[in-house]
């Protein structure tokens, strides 16, 4: 399997911190992962467990101050990202990843055109002339499906969709071929029918250029329809991780299954209202000396509260490489037992 | 861009002519006939002549379009012949200031290059000054350099110049003597000789204008660039790898440029009115000194056509600044 060959990013322990004025919040708590070749790994969590905050540590792209790296590793290509200089981690961001932001209305820059903000990245990292890139640039435009491209060049975003600036958003990222896109809820802003659209388009994507793709949703729906692993996030921490079939099939921590609970059943009987997970992630103003889920977790006991548990495998195979979980659990409370009204 | 253009210009004219109007009746409304304010030294054929000019014994829309001829028909006659030695304006009758009794424009025209060179520069000099240090206050907030900005321009802006004006001519007029206490309107740059004396002279006014208005735009660029700098764009640029410098220099100045140019231009003719305190406390013989003397001596055609090109020149920027900005956002000028 592809696990075997060597990833084209690993992380190790990562932590990031915020000074701010009431202290220091710790919103990325030891997070380690790896991203295969070819492989879309998703991202889920409940709003403010962290994922942008780590996705963008990766690449220095917190304003700093008031963000802080507080260890770790970020190996791409050989090399550790947290380590390079300013200027060397300009040549990384845009040319190795490529990131995609969620709000298309005002990701790009409105006073320049398309063309302009396309061919930046292409004369900056491929050191491409004005034709060259302007060429390169209609290429892009045409692989994410704008119609009319060398036209579109001299376009401004407003003149565009939403959709339609997400695709350019898109080209941008890939402008350089990258080892890894980067995807922070890229279809959050858009309606239903763009939404599959651009998931579909970047499956495309992925099977014509075969880059990793780390996809960060809310939407386990999304999740199940173009991840090949995921990476459940709370409170800054990864709380298990798993291939996508492995983890609809058999969730280990309480926070997956409530979070699977959340969304609608399309058949079968429905069970009343969609149910919620009660109460909000927290603000860890300290490293996490406890387990983050437990103010909100059906099992609780004092071990959780003593005591943040450590991620273990669950089907045998070393952390990371198959099924894990950060519990304190190791046979998970039978499903029945946690239906509730 | 150009049917945008035109649109703004379209616009412009109506505007103009309604001003135009209201200060001409206030004017001409006001107690007694502005004949009766002609001083007893004009001598009769002179009178009869100005009389004439703005057709004092005619119905009031008479009076008030020959004005208007007076402004964009006689006096742009009367300034092509001055250029070329032509003779269109064949002796048209002139608006003559009652109290220099020269023609009111060549009054005015003699006056207003020393409060043009005095003002042009001390603004030139404020956006010199102030894009930069706002750009790098909001770049670097709450260093150093942004709290001592902040501070220093604070003081500057809530402090008038009048009081400034003052203060700097007790220190460095009276007691340093660095500068002289005369402002010779007359005095032309011939040499290098005069060259100096003339920056000599304008040195304090200009710089007690430039720090006022420096201080106020490096605020209102500092707090442009920072609104910007948080927009996802920069974050996108970022995120492309562009360098510190392309990022501010380029995508975020570009985006804080478009309100802070508003404030610039729309702020020109305002700074005339400014100027008119500073002439008078650097006695300074330009155009804001023209204007309070002759609104001492009820000089009615001279305050009338300053208040007029003052008008125009509100629009005038207006105008402007509507072009400039259609320019520097495309949102506007597409829409
Ligand atoms: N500039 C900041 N200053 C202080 N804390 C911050 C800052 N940015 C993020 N955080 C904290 O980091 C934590 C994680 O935020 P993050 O944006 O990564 O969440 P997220 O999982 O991406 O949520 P969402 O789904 O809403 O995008 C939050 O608890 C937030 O309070
Ligand atoms: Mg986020």
């Amino acid at each position: 399997m592809a696990e075997r060959a060597a990833p084209v990013l690993e992380v190790k322990g990562l932590r990031t911190i915020f000074r701010t004025r009431g202290g220091e919040v710790h919103a990325v708590n030891d997070v380690s992962f790896h991203l295969n070749r070819g492989e879309v790994l998703g991202v889920v969590g409940e709003s403010g467990s962290g994922k942008s905050v780590t996705m963008m540590s990766l690449i220095g792209l917190l304003p700093a101050p008031p963000a802080e790296n507080r260890g770790g590793e970020v190996l791409l290509g050989g090399r550790d990202l947290l380590k390079l200089d300013t200027r060397a981690l300009q040549e990384v961001r845009g040319a190795r990843v490529g990131f995609v932001f969620q709000d298309p209305m005002t990701s790009l820059n409105p006073v320049f055109t398309l063309g302009d903000q396309l061919m930046e990245p292409l004369r900056k990292h491929m050191g491409m002339d004005r034709t060259a890139a302007a060429n390169r640039a209609v290429e892009l435009l045409e692989l994410v499906g704008i119609p009319d491209a060398r036209r579109r060049l001299k376009a401004y975003p407003h003149q565009f969709s939403g959709g339609m600036r997400q695709r350019v958003m898109i080209a941008i990222a890939l402008a350089c071929d990258p080892d890894v896109l980067i995807a922070d809820e890229p279809t959050t802003a858009l309606d239903v029918t763009i939404q599959a659209q651009i998931l579909e388009l970047v499956k495309e994507l992925r099977h014509k250029l075969g880059m990793a793709i780390i996809w960060i949703t809310h939407d386990l729906g999304v999740i199940a329809g173009i991840a090949d692993r995921v990476l459940v996030m709370y409170g800054g921490q990864v709380v298990e991780q798993a291939p996508v079939r492995e983890l609809f099939a058999n969730p280990q921590h309480p926070y997956t299954r409530a979070l699977l609970r959340t969304i609608p059943a399309i058949s079968g009987p429905r069970e009343g209202r969609l149910k919620v997970i009660q109460g909000q992630p927290p603000i860890l103003m300290a490293p996490p000396a406890a387990c983050p889920f437990r103010a909100r977790c059906d099992y609780r006991h004092d071990r959780c509260d003593r005591e943040n548990p450590l991620r273990r495998a669950v089907d045998g195979r070393p952390v990371g490489q198959g099924h894990d979980v950060a519990c304190h659990w190791t046979a998970p409370a039978p499903v029945a037992e946690v239906i509730h009204a | 861009m150009l049917t945008y253009t035109l649109r703004r210009l379209l616009v412009a004219i109506p505007t103009l002519l309604l001003i135009s109007l209201v200060i001409f009746l206030l004017v001409d409304l006001a107690p007694g006939s502005p004949a009766s304010e002609i001083p007893l030294t004009v001598p009769a054929e002179v009178k009869a002549k100005m009389i004439e000019a703005m057709g004092i014994n005619e119905p009031v829309h008479i009076r008030y379009l020959l004005w208007l001829k007076q402004f964009f028909w006689t006096e742009p006659l009367y300034a092509i012949d001055a250029a070329f030695g032509t003779d269109f304006a064949d002796n048209a009758p002139r608006i003559i200031s009652y109290s220099s009794k020269v023609p009111v424009i060549d009054y005015i025209a003699e006056r207003l290059p020393q409060t043009l060179i005095v003002i042009g520069s001390a603004y030139v000099i404020a956006i010199l000054i102030a894009l930069p240090i706002g750009i790098y206050s909001a770049y670097r907030q709450y260093s150093w350099f942004d709290q001592i900005g902040t501070f220093v321009s604070m003081v500057g802006y809530s402090v008038p110049t009048f009081f400034t004006g003052l203060l700097a001519i007790i220190v460095f007029t009276s007691w340093l003597g660095w500068f002289p206490s005369i402002y010779n309107t007359s005095l032309r740059v011939v040499d290098w000789a005069s060259f100096k004396q003339q920056v000599t002279q304008m040195f304090l006014p200009v710089a007690v204008l430039a720090l006022f208005n420096a201080a106020e735009l490096s605020r209102y660029t500092r707090s442009s660039m920072l609104e910007n700098l948080s927009q996802d764009y920069a974050r996108t640029a970022r995120a492309k790898g562009m360098s510190e410098r392309t990022v501010v220099l380029k995508h975020v100045l570009r985006n804080s440029l478009i309100p802070v140019i508003t404030v610039i231009t729309l702020g020109m003719p305002a700074i005339f009115a400014g100027a008119i305190v500073t002439e008078q406390v650097f006695k300074i013989n330009g155009i804001g000194a023209a204007l309070i003397g002759a609104i001492h001596v009820n000089d009615l055609p001279v305050v009338q056509t300053i208040a007029f090109i003052t008008a125009i020149l509100i629009v005038l920027f207006n105008l402007v600044a509507d072009i400039l900005y259609g320019i520097l956002d495309p949102r506007i000028r597409y829409d």
